[in-house]
């Protein structure tokens, strides 16, 4: 049985422990909440771009570009977006895991990676993939110029033949307890989701559709990007809330456990004393 | 029925404006355009540049990144990576990056792949400077 001094030591150790946990649980909590709204602020934006996107393609008839081409998929990238910090349950596990699955499905096929995030990084720089570009140490400051850069160069390599398909890696917020890994695929682009009725309205286009077309794309590829990096962002503050919410209860359970250990402890030397009084009181009599 | 041109202003960051204005002045990659009620629907890109709108006879003028612009029954609705009001720029800043800026672009020659964004990221240096300083 451990002394009532180790037994004070590993208390307050605990209780330290758990004024931390639930610090980083308030961090999270407001970032999470700023990440909302970051989120929500994006979405005008995204949602003006599909609508602008649909009613060209809807009307444009023959518009052709290679983003919306298929063809066989010998080359793929493959963006990971994971945290730079550590602390937040199985968060990065769970996206790493998700990541090597996709390149056993695809061993035949060269896969490059794209990681955000250092988590993923320390994670593939030891194993034997190719990693295109890393993009580290930013905890959380992910801008549309850094959704921008990225789009541009894989927009390029899409273009040059150099990759086939591309495609992103994250984790989608549900809610503060659920993040759903979740691959999507960004190029070639899906046909862009048609709404049924259309009411076709008589555009002028400047400049012409087919040059239109080639930016729109090429902003829409962005903004794909800067999307699953809002999700990210959430997601991971979401996890890490949840985490810590997790490590602040078992704190205190620990610290109650503790605590009934030490009032034992604290009891049974009373005990032992009071008898050790009885007992040499006894012998003193007899 | 009143014919009022509603100005949408969007950025990823943010919805930046929402209101009904007199005209609109945009910066179109083949020219400049005006835009007033009731105008034919249309959709244009946007370079790097001023846009302005007035606003119960009072003029704002904003710098936008490149963009498009499309107009639909009194709605013009604006995308662009980014926006600024004068306010919101700090000149000296700005003037260190028309700087930059220069500098890149006269390393460039105009067959080099990163020339035209150069271009675009002088021009739009330019008019954050302009914008900021004229207002």
């Amino acid at each position: 049985m451990a002394t009532l001094k180790e037994i004070r030591k590993r208390v307050s150790s605990v209780q330290n422990i758990q004024q931390i946990t639930k610090a980083m649980k308030m961090v999270s909590a407001a970032r999470l909440r700023r990440a909302q709204e970051a989120a929500l602020a994006a979405r005008p934006y995204a949602e003006k771009l599909e609508a602008v996107l649909q009613n060209l393609a809807a009307q444009g008839g023959e518009l052709a570009h290679p983003f919306l081409t298929e063809r066989a998929e010998n080359n793929t990238t493959l963006i990971v977006m994971t945290s730079d910090r550590g602390l937040c349950g199985g968060f990065n596990s769970s996206l790493i895991r998700e990541a090597e699955a996709f390149m056993r499905q695809r061993s035949e096929q060269k896969v490059s990676l794209i990681l955000v995030g250092r988590r993923a990084y320390d994670h593939f720089k030891r194993r034997d993939v190719t990693i295109a570009e890393e993009h580290i140490n930013l905890y959380g400051r992910l801008s549309a110029d850094l959704a921008h850069d990225i789009g541009r160069r894989v927009g390029e390599q899409f273009l040059s033949g150099e990759t086939d398909s591309f495609y992103v890696l994250y984790a989608k917020f549900r809610s503060a307890l659920v993040q759903v890994p979740t691959l999507d695929k960004i190029l070639p682009i899906a046909s862009t989701p048609q709404t049924e009725d259309q009411s076709t309205l008589d555009y002028l286009y400047e400049p012409a559709p087919q040059t239109l077309l080639a930016s729109l794309l090429e902003r829409y590829i962005d903004m794909l990007i800067y999307r699953a990096m809002l999700e990210s962002v959430a997601s991971e503050h979401g996890a890490r809330m949840t985490a810590m919410d997790n490590a602040t209860n078992n704190a205190v359970e620990m610290i109650d456990r503790l605590t009934l250990d030490m009032n034992r402890a604290r009891q049974a030397g009373i005990t032992r004393e009071l008898l050790e009084i009885v007992a040499t009181g006894e012998s003193l009599k007899g | 029925m009143a014919d009022i041109l509603r100005l949408r202003l969007v950025t990823p960051e943010r919805l930046l404006l929402d209101e009904e204005v007199d005209e609109v002045t945009a910066p179109g990659t083949v020219g400049e355009f005006g835009v007033f009620p009731d105008h034919a629907t249309f959709l244009s890109s946007l370079q790097p540049g001023r846009l302005s709108y007035k606003q119960n006879g009072q003029a704002r003028s904003l710098a936008v990144n490149d963009g498009f612009a499309e107009v639909v029954d009194n709605l013009m609705t604006v995308l662009c990576t980014e926006a600024a009001y004068a306010n919101e720029i700090d000149a000296a800043q700005a003037q260190e990056a028309v700087r930059e800026a220069e500098a890149a672009l006269g390393n460039l020659s105009p067959t080099d792949t990163g020339f035209e964004d150069a271009q675009n990221t002088l021009r739009l240096a330019q008019v954050r400077l302009d914008v900021a300083s004229n207002g």
